[in-house]
């Protein structure tokens, strides 16, 4: 019998592709041959998609493809920043304390409950409000509120494999609590909390939005696709130029469905099959 | 406590490993040479809430010679798997005293604890859990080499590939394959090997084979018996099936709710149980003779048919809770012969003939 | 105090007669070239490949074999309830006739079938925890059948659950009426399977490893009641176990299971003290025997099962056989009757002298990788 895995398929790695087509043009934007987010071309304001202009520009006369590769920066650094801060310490707290178990488990577990009692959305408004609300704290806040989602998801992954003969065995062979984390645990725990922590990516992205419409995402004239969504869809701009929304707004469910399909497929994949035919 | 202390001093617990039986040439299970390897003094595990305190082990001492290979069965809740892990020492022991060739493992610093405890390595029930199923077999036979730093990355694939070799797996093209690509059988030789990579002493055994067919069964234990005989450690086998336990112990010991009940010499044992817990559990298992014909059914709703002993009828009740544990001897709600003393006070190790011993204010007379 | 009307009165079901137990003619059981296949990646894999067997009122039927030699599925088959397909099954197929009572059940519509089910072919499976549901009573999961297909107001079946309760073995049925699955330990979980399995008093018992993950000494009350039960009730009972021990005091015949197919088949002490094919003497031979002295090895069977995807031309067992000649690499022997009932499937059938000597020749412990 050869490796039982189940194959990605294509539309895992056409999603793959889109998604690191977006990272890279938001990486390499200032190299791109398109024109500043925030320069006016005051000779086409509000059109449609042209040659000048691919996707078209908006009631300012700023061309939507740039706004919207460099408001792909603002979303990505949030997106995978804040979730690369939440697995970081949610992850090690988790893996920690699915392992330990009783009082270190007990005292996380606590700490993890205080942060989930606030109302995620609320906290984050009453810190940007005093706060400020520049990219990396924005980031920040974010991350500190996913924390404990990733927590939770980790912890219960690790606990599965926690009481397993293998990690006994570990012990009794002496191997040390960060060898039996990182050589035992960790490769086990790894594949489903990288498929919940795209998905994550992918809620934080629409949470961007959401701030945008409240005002409170990173400041104008700064774009993000929040920001360009929240623009559009303002001043009856909607009625106008659908064109303005439409576009962020496609790129938004594009970026999320092929995180979602990422993260499935890379699970399934790496789904050790114990048993079966 | 007071009940239960066995015979002798605390110092000189039961199960004096002077006049190990020994085998016949060729059948591959050698005695111990008698020198002390293993000492459990008094132990007791208990765990869980104290409203819910599950007391797995009361109170239980033996002692093990090097070389012999000693068999523990008794039915599920008996406390057999738990004692294994107090002695290997990845469940800490309420109290009591597990003594590792005169060292007493319980007093050691963390540091020196995982070192000593190389020297025990276990081997467990379920093939499956046992290996990480990310990991390839050969490095999981390598990693404890790895995790004390033994020897070069070569070195160490080396000396895994010939540990492989010696349990019968081919370590070229099995040995880059992961776990659940492995059939049960050769799951249970990969957990072998990795165990026996540390050059361990003694090695617990907890139901090796309960899970395996019974073709692959025999194989896995003539390998243990087999590897025994060459690498010459001592071996602590739990099962609960006990003619597996009977085909492979130099003396076994029985346990019932996390008690020891009898300790003999397995022929002695299986022959002339004095516990009447022994002899039913042994009289309950099927026998695969047909010239024995349909055996007399001996459950409690039967109980008084004729050919059917009061031994056999006594164990139609269940296991009491070890939430629980019945005053006195703990075997009384199940025995046929429990009288008062039974519940008011509990039976302490007695021995009774050179190598047994049992706790029963009545022992069964032969 | 048992209500033993309530489970018998209701012999007939709306679409289908079944003659009172008295009265039928010929076997309660005819299974006939029973086939069952799964569609996998890797092939088909023939799970059931072509058993007979016949099984009379009253009688046990004994089928050991190892894990994938099928005797599961074969249980399965007969009754019908064959799972679904999953990720690595993409589709079951069987063929063959398994005739109950004189009925084809393989033709039978899923109506037709679930009448059958319970009423007249009932099952205990292997483990009682998922077996049972979790969050239902189980005195519910008892009246449930009872009202469904026996037709029985809510007072008739609780006061039947109780009497099968106790009938099982179980005290103070009252209280266990109200108790939920997990708060029984493991036998009174079978017990309660058992209960459940024989409250319309089915004909027939399809037993899947009933006592395997039970005690020892709760295993022998288990198949006790198993076999008052079936003199009572002069039930047919297919008792499916790996356990040798256990068929060998339980049942009339016992068949022997290899590759999804039946290798020998005979009656109990029959087989045990001649087997003819020479797996059933290595099974015989491998498990380890209380009567034996300590320290007395058992003997392995080298290698391992065929892959039931990809199986080469010949008998089964020719790999790990000991006495294997060119003849059984390459023509599959046929299941032959050797007289009294014994049939086996072997070019070479054991002499009773060789029986009598277990193969010592049988490998050593090293030919499974």
């Amino acid at each position: 019998m050869g490796e039982s895995r189940r194959p990605l398929g294509a539309l895992f790695w056409v999603c793959l592709a889109f998604i690191v087509l977006v990272i890279l043009a938001a990486a390499l934007a200032n190299f791109l041959p398109i024109p500043s987010p925030t320069a006016q071309d005051y000779a086409a304001i509000n059109t449609g998609p042209s040659l000048h202009h691919l996707l078209g520009t908006d009631d300012l006369g700023r061309d939507l493809l740039s706004r919207i590769i460099f408001g792909a920066r603002v979303s990505l650094v949030i997106g995978f920043g804040s979730i690369a801060i939440g697995l970081l310490i949610g992850g090690t707290l988790g893996l920690l304390a699915g392992f330990r178990g009783g009082a270190t488990d007990a005292v996380i577990n606590a700490g993890s409950f205080v942060i989930l009692a606030f109302p995620p959305l609320l906290a984050i408004v009453v810190i940007v409000a005093f706060w400020g609300r520049s990219l990396w704290k924005l980031t920040l806040i974010i991350g500190i509120a996913a924390i404990p989602q990733l927590f939770r998801v980790i912890r219960a992954s690790t606990m599965s494999y926690a009481n397993r003969d293998f990690i006994t065995a570990a012990r009794a062979m002496g191997a040390s609590t960060r060898r039996i984390i990182v050589r035992e645990l960790l490769p086990n725990v790894a594949p489903s909390a990288i498929s919940f922590a795209l998905v994550g990516v992918a809620v934080v992205i629409v949470l961007e939005g959401s701030l945008a419409f409240l005002g409170l995402s990173v400041s104008l004239p700064t774009p993000s696709w929040g920001n360009i969504i929240f623009e559009g869809a303002s001043n009856n701009n909607l009625q106008l130029n659908p064109f303005i929304a439409l576009w962020p707004a496609l790129a938004m469910f594009l970026l999320l469905t092929s995180l979602n399909i990422v993260g499935d497929r890379l699970r399934e994949h790496f789904d050790v099959r114990e048993g079966g035919l | 406590m007071e009940g239960s202390q066995p015979a002798g001093t605390p110092n000189q617990p039961v199960g004096t490993p002077t006049g190990i039986r020994n085998q016949p040439a060729g059948t591959g299970t050698e005695g111990g040479n008698g020198k002390e390897i293993l000492r459990v003094e008094h132990l007791v595990v208990e765990y869980g809430p104290r409203r819910r305190r599950v007391h797995a082990v009361s109170d239980v001492s033996f002692l093990m010679a090097e070389g012999e290979t000693l068999g523990l069965v008794g039915e599920s809740g008996s406390g057999k798997s738990t004692t294994g892990r107090a002695i290997a020492h990845v469940q800490p022991p309420t109290s009591g005293h597990v003594y590792f060739d005169g060292i007493d493992l319980g007093g050691l610093s963390t540091g020196r604890l995982r070192r000593a405890r190389t020297q025990i390595q276990m081997v467990f029930q379920d093939p499956i859990s046992s290996l990480n199923p990310r990991r390839r077999v050969r490095d999981i036979v390598a990693e404890p080499l790895a995790i004390w730093n033994t020897g070069t990355a070569a070195q160490r694939a080396q000396r895994a590939a010939a540990m492989l070799e010696a349990v019968g797996i081919d370590p070229v093209t099995v040995g880059q394959r992961r776990p659940q690509q492995l059939s049960g059988g050769q799951c249970q030789r990969v957990s072998i090997a990795r165990a026996l990579m540390l050059e361990p002493r003694l090695l617990v055994c907890d139901e090796p084979v309960s899970a395996l067919d019974v073709s692959v069964q025999a194989q896995i234990l003539n390998l243990l018996a087999d590897l025994k005989e060459q690498h010459g450690f001592t071996m602590l086998f739990i099962a609960h099936d006990l003619a597996v336990v009977k085909s492979i112990s130099d003396r076994v010991a029985v346990m019932y709710l996390g008690k020891l009940c009898e300790l003999a010499p397995a022929d002695t044992l299986y022959d002339a149980p004095l516990h009447p817990y022994t002899a039913a559990l042994i009289s309950s298992v099927p026998s695969p003779d047909p010239e024995r014909g349909p055996r007399t059914p001996l459950a409690g709703r039967t109980a008084g048919m004729a050919g059917t002993g009061p031994v056999a009828a006594a164990l139609a009740n269940e296991v009491p809770s070890p939430l629980h544990p019945p005053s006195g001897c703990r075997f009384r709600t199940r025995c046929a012969y429990a009288a008062t003393l039974c519940a008011r006070e509990e039976p302490p190790m007695r021995q009774l003939a050179p190598d047994h011993f049992v706790a029963c204010h009545f022992p069964l007379a032969h | 105090m048992r209500s033993r009307a309530g489970w018998t009165s209701s012999r007939t079901t709306r679409h289908l007669i079944f003659p009172p137990v008295d009265q039928a003619l010929g076997p309660m059981l005819e299974v006939d070239g029973l086939r069952t296949s799964f569609r996998t990646p890797r092939g088909v894999v023939r799970a059931v490949d072509g058993v007979s067997l016949g099984l009379d009122r009253g009688r046990t039927l004994g089928i050991v074999g190892e894990t994938g030699s099928g005797k599961t599925m074969l249980a399965r088959s007969i009754m019908g309830l064959l799972p679904a397909g999953g990720r690595d099954r993409l589709g079951v197929e069987r063929s063959g006739t398994v005739r109950f009572a004189g009925h084809d059940l393989t033709g039978l519509p899923p109506a037709q079938l679930r009448q059958v089910w319970g009423t007249q072919i009932a099952m205990v499976f292997q483990d009682p925890m998922t077996a049972l549901n979790p969050v239902v009573r189980v005195g519910r999961q008892i009246t449930e059948s009872l009202r469904l297909r026996m037709g029985m107001g809510r007072s008739d079946a609780k006061e039947t659950a109780l009497a099968l309760l106790s009938s099982v073995g179980i005290a103070d049925p009252g209280r266990h009426l109200r108790s939920y699955p997990h708060e029984l330990s493991g036998g009174m979980r079978q017990r309660v399977m058992i209960a459940i399995a024989i409250a319309c008093g089915p004909r027939l018992l399809l037993a899947d490893e009933p006592t395997t993950g039970l005690d020892v000494t709760i295993q022998a009350q288990i198949l006790d009641l198993l076999a008052d039960l079936q003199r009572e009730r002069s039930m047919a009972m297919v008792l499916v176990t790996h356990d040798l021990g256990v068929v060998a005091g339980r049942a009339d015949e016992t068949a022997v299971m290899y590759a999804g197919r039946i290798v020998e088949q005979a009656a109990t002490a029959e087989l045990f003290a001649h087997p003819l094919m020479p797996y059933s003497q290595a099974l015989l031979a491998a498990i380890p025997r209380l009567a034996d002295a300590a320290g007395t090895r058992p003997k392995p069977i080298p290698g391992r099962p065929p892959d039931l995807a990809s199986l080469a031309p010949g008998c089964r067992f020719a790999p790990r056989c000991p006495y294997a000649r060119e003849r059984c690499r390459e023509a599959d022997p046929p299941l032959v009757e050797a007289g009294s009932g014994h049939r086996f499937a072997c070019w070479y059938p054991l002499s009773l002298e060789d029986a009598d000597t277990p193969a010592s020749d049988l490998g050593d412990s090293q030919g499974e990788a």
